[in-house]
């Protein structure tokens, strides 16, 4: 059984080797009748890579935000909206209450940590610069939800909150706004009426030019969140030429992370549902980037689809190629079929040895285009800073595709090669 | 005259065998009722007119074209009701054939041209070279391995024709006009090789035009308008 092995792999390596002698007779005519091949592989790598690419940049997004997160926004309603817009000034109420909160954090199992945010913008000074600062209200749960290196100093702790300090942690950008360095920790910074003391300077991510929101991508800096509802209150007033808007909003948005990704949609149906109870107006939002990521998948799947039919065309294209030049090859070898039939082979013998040949050159012609298909997001990368990516599949793919093809646009040329008369052959001079 | 049944060791007999070819309307009788038989380490010469039957017979005889009526038994075994692979096993392990156009493969050297039929007897690498460098030597090209058949003459080719088609050891040799493309000197020295052969109890069928050629075989076919016109026996 052994030696019968290696008998029928020789076997294999001679029929393989003998498709590559045949093909070395006729170098150039090979070449440009593997072109088609080479261009078609060529591309669905590079197509592949550029759509992996550009997906796997989305997807990247969507998990700096957090995949097992919920985010519940106070959003004003839309009747409201429109009671502004006519211009009669009068408070609106709306949004997440600190209560909404509370029952979140407390009501659901699934969730590990719950971040409640109160925005507040307030002129901000320190030292003789003085800005309009963001102002986040917040909890220490903030830092391990968003976990961003420290700079200097340190985040908001459990004291902060039960000794209502007057301690403020900058973002990285804001500290930058703000001139501040590591030496400003420890100053005061005054917010609105207020000051405060530095304690702490963590990094922060911005996110310029994407579609996906960072939590902290445009806040200067943390408080307290008791120390923002003592000093600040609920109600902002928004003056405008003619006109004035008072809005009271007790909390901003409402971050939730669960623990297992499983959990993620029907906790935030759960959510939804709750807040549905106590809110008569729609006057929340929620987004789960969960979502969003398989969304994202989805049209990733889409567009490997839209990509991968483009690239069979031209595929399609080099294995018409394969086969025209296959049958005029038979023509030409119709004495050495002829012969061949003549001393034994079967029919079959005849297919495969042409199939063979087909094969061969269709995955060199792979192989080649496979090179070709690497290279060319390596400058697509390089010339427009596009993210590209090679995954394993994108190599495996085009790799049986170009075997399909040898055999697909090989076996009518080799049945032909097989039916060709041995007699007639043979008298062929 | 019993060109029928004889008594000895047959390797080969046809029975009222026909080949006819539909032309239009018409039919072409090619082979038109012939009963022979061929005994085992026999020399036969086929000689006639083109348009005889002579390439027809030899077709059949080479199992590479069937009878439309009639029976062939070859090494006893009734091969007219065969199937294409079934034929094709039976010229490969009973036959050898040598043209008179050679008809060597080009693109492969003399070893692999001799080496064909063991490839396709499933022979491995090393053994299908060593049996085709021996057939090589034995028909004086053992230094010629390599050459490719252009780079030969053509009574060298010929002998890698003979040597290719003793390499699965056939016990039977279909020559068509074998010397027809050689000149008289070297056309006698194939003949000669054909004769060692025989000698060596090789049954041996030859087609050819030539008298001369055909008094080297014991045995003379003479086909005429499809049928047998007459057998005569060499003495020598």
């Amino acid at each position: 059984m052994n030696t019968k092995l290696i008998v029928s792999k020789s076997k294999f390596y001679r029929d393989v080797r003998l498709g590559i002698e045949n093909l070395l007779l006729h170098k150039l005519r090979s070449f440009l009748t593997a072109l088609g091949v080479i261009f078609g592989v060529g591309s669905v790598v590079a197509m592949l890579s550029v759509g992996e690419g550009a997906s796997k940049k989305a997807l990247d997004e969507i998990k700096k935000v957090g995949s097992n997160n919920i985010i519940v926004s106070s959003m004003k309603p839309r009747e409201e909206e429109e009671a502004t817009a006519m211009g009669h000034p009068h408070a609106v109420v709306y949004g997440l209450k600190y209560k909404d909160f509370s029952r979140i954090s407390r009501t659901f199992e699934s969730i590990q940590t719950a971040v409640p945010v109160k925005e507040v913008r307030k002129e901000g000074r320190l030292g003789e610069r003085s800005l309009e600062l963001r102002v986040v209200g917040t909890t220490p749960a903030w830092f391990e939800l968003v976990q961003r290196p420290l700079e200097a100093g340190r985040v908001l702790l459990k004291s902060d909150m039960e000794q209502r300090s007057a301690v403020t942690v900058l973002t990285e950008y804001g500290a930058r706004r703000l001139l501040a360095t590591r030496n400003s920790v420890g100053e005061n910074i005054t917010i609105g009426e207020n000051s405060f003391k530095v304690v702490g300077i963590v990094k922060s991510e911005s996110n310029s030019g994407s579609d996906v929101q960072l939590p902290d991508q445009e806040v200067d800096a943390y408080i307290p969140l008791e120390v923002a509802r003592e000093y600040y209150g609920d109600i902002n007033i928004k003056r405008t030429t003619g006109s004035m808007e008072i809005t009271s909003v007790e909390l901003h948005r409402v971050i939730v992370q669960v623990n297992d990704i499983k959990n993620v949609e029907s906790t935030s149906q759960g959510i939804d549902a709750m807040l549905k109870k106590f809110h008569a107006k729609v006057d929340y939002e929620m987004s789960v980037p969960l979502a969003l990521l398989r969304q994202a998948e989805a049209t990733k799947r889409t567009m490997n689809i839209v990509l991968g039919s483009i690239a069979c065309i031209s595929l399609l294209v080099g294995g018409i190629g394969i086969m025209n030049i296959m049958l005029a090859s038979v023509t030409e070898r119709t004495r050495e079929i002829g012969i061949r039939r003549a001393i034994g082979a079967k029919k079959k013998q005849i297919i495969v040895q042409f199939l063979i040949e087909t094969v061969v050159l269709s995955t060199i012609g792979g192989l080649l285009g496979l090179g070709l298909g690497i290279t060319i997001p390596l400058f697509i990368t390089l010339f427009s800073g596009m993210p590209t990516v090679i995954t394993a599949f994108s190599i495996m793919l085009p790799f049986i595709i170009s075997i399909g093809i040898g055999i697909i646009f090989g076996i009518y040329p080799a049945a032909r090669a097989a039916e060709v008369d041995p007699i007639i052959a043979l008298r062929h001079e | 005259m019993n060109h029928g049944r004889s008594t000895g060791d047959q390797v080969i007999t046809l029975e009222d065998a026909y080949k006819i070819y539909p032309m239009g309307s018409e039919e072409v009788r090619a082979l038109n009722g012939v009963s022979v038989s061929f005994e085992k380490g026999s020399f036969w010469a086929i000689m006639g007119q083109s348009g005889s039957g002579k390439s027809t017979m030899m077709n059949i005889l080479g199992c590479l074209d069937r009878l439309t009526k009639g029976r062939y038994l070859l090494e006893g075994e009734d091969v007219s009701q065969l199937d294409d692979d079934a034929l094709s096993e039976f010229r490969l392990r009973h036959l050898g054939f040598i043209f008179q156009s050679f008809n060597l493969i080009p693109q492969l050297s003399v070893q692999r041209n001799i080496e064909l039929p063991l490839y396709y007897l499933g022979w491995n690498a090393e053994k299908s070279a060593e049996r085709s460098i021996e057939m090589a030597r034995r028909v004086g090209l053992g230094q010629r391995l390599d050459h490719k058949p252009t780079q030969l003459s053509g009574g060298q080719m010929q002998r890698v024709a003979i040597a290719r088609a003793l390499a699965g050891d056939p016990q039977i040799l279909l020559a068509d006009e074998p010397t027809g493309n050689l000149d008289t000197a070297t056309g006698e020295q194939i003949i000669e090789m054909l004769k060692e052969l025989n000698d060596l109890g090789k049954t041996i069928i030859m087609v050819t035009h030539e008298p001369d050629i055909a008094e080297n075989a014991k045995n003379v076919l003479i086909m005429k308008d499809g049928v047998i016109e007459s057998i005569k026996q060499n003495e020598y």
